[in-house]
Parts: structure tokens; sequence; C-alpha cells
């Protein structure tokens, strides 16, 4: 490899930017692919299976044997809302390899007693999600059902491009927040990417088995492709 | 999504930019139960010091030999390790998969 492709490679990395290092491992050639370049590029449909899945592979393009090497930032989970499905959507996320971080200015509620090892920010929405780098490698969900915690978090997630925003409540709750978030300047087309109610409609009842329906709907968005995505929603 | 290389990459350049020989091994494809995915990697410095993985342990010091002879000759090359081949038998996946590693030099 040669250094100057290291050292791009590297720094897509550090910033928390996909890449993907395509070799063809007869003649030792290489190339990155950025991820603002995969659109252009002749291997687009392979890059973007092979990123969606999180998965290195070789593949055979015009007679040639190319390994598709996927650096992929792993993904973080935001909670807003330190509450009873937190504390198993928490652990949850992270044996799926999430990096999870939990954010409520509560502090009765954000306490390391509630969360053991799990990262908590004892902030409000507006101090605390500034430092959290949230990205468009971040799932980010609000469950408060605080409106003073809720909006300008999602706010917050509209404006970093998260790739899942989820909202706690019922359709009619959905509804009046809709209302609040458009009142406060949020586009439709964002408001619109609010899954809400949050989570896979798999009947879940008890605190982990909602925070196994919201984990099934963020692995079928970040897995899926946008037509199945459309399906399972 | 699991955090990967995370030092692997970085601990080629910093090596490289030393002034060390430095080669990077990855797992190219795999057949069967293999120990490590696609992707994983294991790099390799011309004082024989090694960070990674290629197998959880089966093969590296095979992996680390050859390495030697790339940062060498500068030239790449496949290598693959599996039950049905002589050499298996000698370095011992014992998982029973298959598994291909290119080798590359870094610089």
């Amino acid at each position: 490899m040669k250094l100057e492709i290291l050292h791009e490679l590297n720094a897509e990395r550090a910033a928390r930017r996909p890449a993907i290092l395509v070799t063809d491992t007869e003649s030792g050639e290489q190339r990155l692919v950025k991820s603002a370049d995969f659109a252009k590029d002749p291997l687009r449909a392979e890059l973007d299976k092979q990123l969606r899945m999180g998965k290195s592979a070789s593949v055979e393009a015009g007679g040639k044997k190319l390994f598709l090497n996927v650096y992929a930032p792993t993904a973080k989970l935001v909670i807003v809302g330190a509450v009873h499905i937190s504390q198993a959507l928490a652990p949850l996320a992270r044996s799926l390899g999430y990096d999870v971080t939990v954010v409520d200015p509560r502090t009765a509620f954000a306490s390391p007693e509630r969360f053991p090892d799990i990262p908590l920010v004892a902030e409000w929405p507006d101090t605390a999600l500034p430092q959290l780098n949230v990205d468009a490698y971040t799932a980010f969900v609000a469950v408060t059902h605080d409106p003073k915690i809720d909006d300008p978090a999602l706010l917050h997630a509209f404006e970093r491009g998260c790739f899942y925003i989820g909202a706690l409540g019922s359709r009619k709750t959905h509804a009046k927040r809709g209302d609040r978030l458009r009142a406060q300047g949020a586009k439709e087309s964002d408001i619109a990417r609010i899954h809400a109610p949050i989570g896979l409609a798999i009947g879940a009842v008890s605190p982990s088995e909602i925070a196994v329906s919201i984990m099934a709907e963020i692995t079928a968005v970040l897995r899926l492709p946008p037509k199945e995505k459309e399906e399972a929603a | 999504m699991l955090d990967r290389d995370e030092d692997i990459l970085k601990a080629a350049e910093d090596w490289q930019k030393a002034g060390r020989g430095v080669a990077l091994a990855t797992v190219v494809e795999t057949w069967g139960s293999a120990p490590r995915p696609a992707g994983s990697s294991l790099v390799i410095n011309d004082e024989g010091t090694f960070l990674g993985s290629v197998s959880g342990g089966c093969v590296e010091g095979a992996v680390v030999t050859e390495a030697m002879d790339v940062i060498q000759s500068g030239k790449p090359r496949m290598l693959e390790f599996g039950v049905a081949d002589e050499t298996a038998w000698n370095v011992g996946l014992s998982c029973g998969g298959t598994i291909r590693v290119f080798v590359e030099k870094v610089g």
C-alpha cells in the first residue's frame, strides 16, 4: 500500500467518513474510494452493497479479481432520555457494537446507578449534543416524552443528518410534535424522517421488548437496501 | 460494526514514518468456518513486531515470516491456509476453514 493511500485512509477514518480500499490482488494495484466519490465510481453498486453490510469482500469485475476492504465508522447511538426503556436499550445497543451515550438533564434519571458503565451527559440537549459529534453514522432516539428536552434534540439530529431518527410517542403525540417542530422552522422532509411510533411493530410491551423493536428498526435502516427498507417500515 | 483495525493502520503509518520496513497482511477470502472475517488484518515491521490478527493465532507465525520476504522484495503475494493442503497441517488452521491472505509492503 502506498503511503499516501494509507495516510488518506487514516484521515478518512479519523473523520468518521466511510471509505473502501479496492485492491487488484493479482497486480497489487490499489485505489481508495472515499464516500463522496462512490456515486461516480464504476463499481458503485458493489461499493454501496458492501458498505451497507459493513463487510469486506472479493469481487470479480472486468476480468480482474478485486478485494473491497470496507472501512466504515463505528456507529453511534445517542439516547436522549435516561428513562426505563433506555436502561434496556443502552446495553442492547452496545452488544450490537454501537458507541452509546445517554443524555438527560434530569440528574435523578441520568445516574450511574441506573446506567452502569454507560457514558452519561446530565445536561440539556443544547449543551450536551454539540460535544458528542453527532453525525451521519449516528442513530438518534428521543424518548423523554418531554417536548422541552426531545424537541431541541430532534432539531439537532436533523441538522447533523443522522441515519436514523426515532421518537417515542403515539401517532397523536407525534402529530403534535410535528406541529411544534414546524413552528420552530423544521423542514417537512426532516419531520418525515422521524420514526414514530418508534421501533418495528412487533407488539413490544416491556421496556426490554421496546428496546429490541428499536434496535431492529435501526438495524433495518442501516443494513437494508432502500426499497426493502420502505417495505419493512 | 464493531471496532476493528483501529490501531493497525495507524501503527502501519507510524512505523513506516519512523523508518521501519512495514508489511500489511489482510484476509481477502474465507471458506468454511474461518476464525476471522475478510478485511481482518495484521501489520508487521522488519523487527518482527506485529499487531492485529488474521486467524486468531493459528497462522500468524507463518504470515510474519512471509511478510519479511515481502518487505525485502516489495512484491505483494497471496497466501492460502486451510486443512486441505500440506502447509495447513504445519501451521494448523484447526477450525477446518480456509483463508486467503494478501500480503503487501507499505510505502
